[in-house]
């Protein structure tokens, strides 16, 4: 009998099961992201900031999700060291990039949003900065696994890499708050701690939307990786059957 | 213990008879803090307000110069092969070689940090603090920066690689010894927490670092 | 210094053994055994595993499958542990002098202090023992690499091409050693290409039917 995680974790299961959820994700990432638009281009203005506070309905999840991609490859990364689970390594190549886009996107929404708020695009806003340094760790794994030749090493030392950075993280996080906190400069903080209720749905549904387009692109990324490493083990064989290499078990 | 010991011993030999890295690191050090005042011009007062982090960052900088080799010579040469069978867990072998890096780099620019402030008009009051906070963040630099060169000892253009990989890495300890130093300046109460912080990240450091360089050092030999 | 005694009783057994490197299955289902008293030689073509072997009894590499295991070794040592793994590296220090390097690689294995003698004697290297090995020729590096299998006292000898880059008189040395350690009741597993010289030994093809001959 197998566990559901086995099963799970068979290729060619998980192919047949992610290209039937594939649409339907998609399909609503697509419905939430135009009713989460429409409900924030409706929301009452701020009284303070006017249009250009509405970039936080993008800002704001992709900041969630910057941090969500991170942990989403520290736990794939857990899943190939510890349990060698073969999906783990696909699933952790994959969310890398996406997660870098969406940590890029947060980053050049709250720059833009700055601007008319602070008059500068920025002001090493302590949250910023944090996420600008987990940016940094991103591209650390991503140019970590794409200089080493040998795949299977490249997943496995970007893994180690990954979870170094999630030990890390919270303590960048603090340390970049505390020197914000320390500093003689008054900074201002973006966000509000308290939301009315008619800023909260809009955000909610958008946060909704950006999760799911995250999915979709993570499972289509998990996709095109497996159907790649297909490929290449197709023609290794190829190379070996023309060579003349093909081995037999020897017995 | 003793073949811990032997390990420590032989890298420090190594970096005596070889003597180039170090002297590198604290050439490089010395250039890298010669160029600001050459680029910001000979304004006092501001070179004395920068002073300490623009020590701090340039440390930094010239102490990852040194850590691409932490490894390399070794697994080149076969003898971490031969470690990794040897009486000692590799753990233990990833934190003697980190040691030695902290001896032979880490020491040396946070004694020669207190001469260049004296190129930087660095307050008379900020020596003391400047080598305290950096031989208390030092050894977070050699260990951290050991999971660093442990990951790239293979890589084609390593160095940059581990400037990437590792400088993230380093931003706590850079605030701290930062804020550490600016705290004493002011005589402000954040000194203690500061300096606190800053010795528990490389207590931590020296705990769990050679762990995860360990993991990346068995994947190498693999 | 353990007596020959224990370790003739220690017999080293591979169990449907599988590895596979870069995707492809370098060997599967390797079974094999060797006792204490015993040198087998792994033979066989370019890319048959005898390297890989080597490593995954050293432990430096995990099998796809199967296991590896020594039945009557030190109950508290790992099998990499038990032991001397010479690789195509020498692990050799070009600015430490032959005597350092023998004594670190000594002290690092925790061998006995007499051991540094006897290994530069055996391997011819005692008039050299104040040249830094930078000086020394690809031979005498060899010589000081595989010098090693007798600085500290293991039971197994896994040689990699032992004999690469040697010329007769050093092979001589080489075989030397190996049948005193297993007339002494150690194991040796050496991969080789061309024959070396030892005593007595069994043969492991590797690649295509692998039979213990």
């Amino acid at each position: 009998m197998q566990t559901l995680t086995q099963r799970l974790a068979n290729p060619t299961r998980f192919m047949a099961l992610s290209a039937r959820v594939l649409p339907w994700l998609a399909g609503l990432a697509v419905v939430l992201l135009a009713a989460g638009l429409v409900m924030a281009l409706a929301s009452p203005l701020d009284y303070q900031q006017g249009h250009a506070a509405k970039i936080m309905y993008v800002h704001v999840p992709t900041a969630w999700l910057s941090i969500m991609g991170y942990m989403l490859v520290a736990v794939s990364s857990f899943g190939l060291l510890v349990f060698r689970h073969p999906l783990a390594d696909v699933s952790a190549k994959a969310a890398a990039p996406i997660g870098a886009a969406f940590t890029f996107i947060c980053l050049v929404t709250g720059s833009l949003w700055g601007k008319p708020m602070w008059g500068a695009f920025w002001v090493w806003d302590p949250r910023l900065t944090s996420v600008l340094i987990l940016f940094f760790l991103y591209l650390g794994l991503i140019s970590l696994r794409s200089s080493i030749e040998d795949e299977a090493l490249a997943g496995k030392l970007t893994a180690v890499l990954s979870i170094v950075g999630i030990v890390i993280v919270p303590v960048i996080k603090f340390s970049v708050d505390w020197n914000s906190l320390h500093q003689p400069a008054s900074v201002m903080r973006l966000g509000a701690p308290t939301i009315h209720a008619s800023l909260l749905w809009p955000l909610l549904v958008m946060a909704g939307g950006m999760m799911a387009l995250f999915g979709a692109l993570h499972l289509k990324g998990m996709r095109n990786e497996i159907l790649r490493r297909r490929v290449k083990a197709l023609r290794t064989v190829e190379v070996e059957a023309s060579a003349g290499l093909a081995r037999q078990p020897a017995e | 213990m003793s073949a811990l010991s032997e390990v420590l011993r032989r890298d420090l030999v190594l970096a005596w008879r070889e003597g180039g890295t170090v002297g590198v690191a604290l050439g490089f050090y010395l250039i890298v803090v010669t160029m600001l005042p050459l680029g910001l011009g000979p304004d006092l007062k501001l070179l004395s307000r920068i002073a300490p982090g623009v020590l701090w960052v340039a440390l930094l900088l010239a102490a990852l110069l040194s850590l691409g080799r932490l490894f390399e010579t070794d697994l080149e040469d076969g003898s971490l092969e031969v470690m990794a069978t040897g009486p000692v867990p590799l753990e233990a072998v990833a934190a003697a070689k980190s040691l030695a890096h902290w001896l032979t780099t880490g020491l040396p620019l946070a004694v020669l940090a207190p001469i260049l402030g004296l190129l930087l008009n660095l307050e008379p009051d900020a020596y003391a603090v400047l080598v305290a906070t950096m031989l208390a963040g030092t050894p977070a630099i050699s260990f951290i920066g050991a999971i660093g060169a442990a990951l790239t000892v293979r890589t084609r253009r390593g160095g940059l690689l581990l400037a990437l990989l590792m400088l993230p890495l380093f931003v706590p300890t850079l605030i701290f010894g930062i804020s550490a130093i600016g705290a004493a300046l002011t005589s402000s109460d954040a000194f203690g927490p500061s300096f606190l912080i800053l010795s528990a990240i490389s207590l931590a450091s020296v705990a769990l670092a050679p762990l995860a360089a360990a993991a990346a050092l068995r994947l190498q030999l693999q | 210094m353990r007596s020959g005694v224990g370790e003739a009783l220690m017999k080293l057994i591979a169990d449907m053994l599988s590895s596979v490197r870069g995707g492809r299955a370098v060997f599967s289902k390797l079974s094999f055994e060797v006792a204490g008293g015993e040198a087998l030689l792994l033979t066989g073509p370019n890319g048959s595993g005898k390297t890989t072997l080597i490593r995954t009894i050293a432990g430096l590499l995990r099998p796809a499958a199967g296991q590896v295991r020594l039945e009557g070794g030190h109950p508290e040592h790992s099998l990499g542990e038990e032991c001397h793994y010479v690789g195509h590296l020498n692990g050799v220090k070009s600015t430490l002098s032959v005597e350092e390097n023998a004594k670190f690689w000594n002290r690092f294995l925790d061998g006995a202090h007499e051991a540094v003698e006897t290994a530069l004697a055996t391997f011819g290297l005692s008039a050299l023992r104040d040249i830094p090995a930078g000086y020394l020729s690809a031979g005498q590096k060899r010589r000081l690499g595989l010098a090693r299998v007798l600085l500290a006292r293991r039971p197994i000898w896994l040689l990699d091409e032992p004999t690469v880059s040697l010329d007769e008189a050093s092979q001589a040395m080489v075989a030397g050693a190996v049948d005193a350690h297993v007339a002494a009741g150690g194991m040796v597993i050496a991969a080789t290409h061309v024959p070396l010289g030892f005593g007595k030994s069994r043969e492991l093809r590797l690649g295509g039917q692998a039979m213990a001959a």
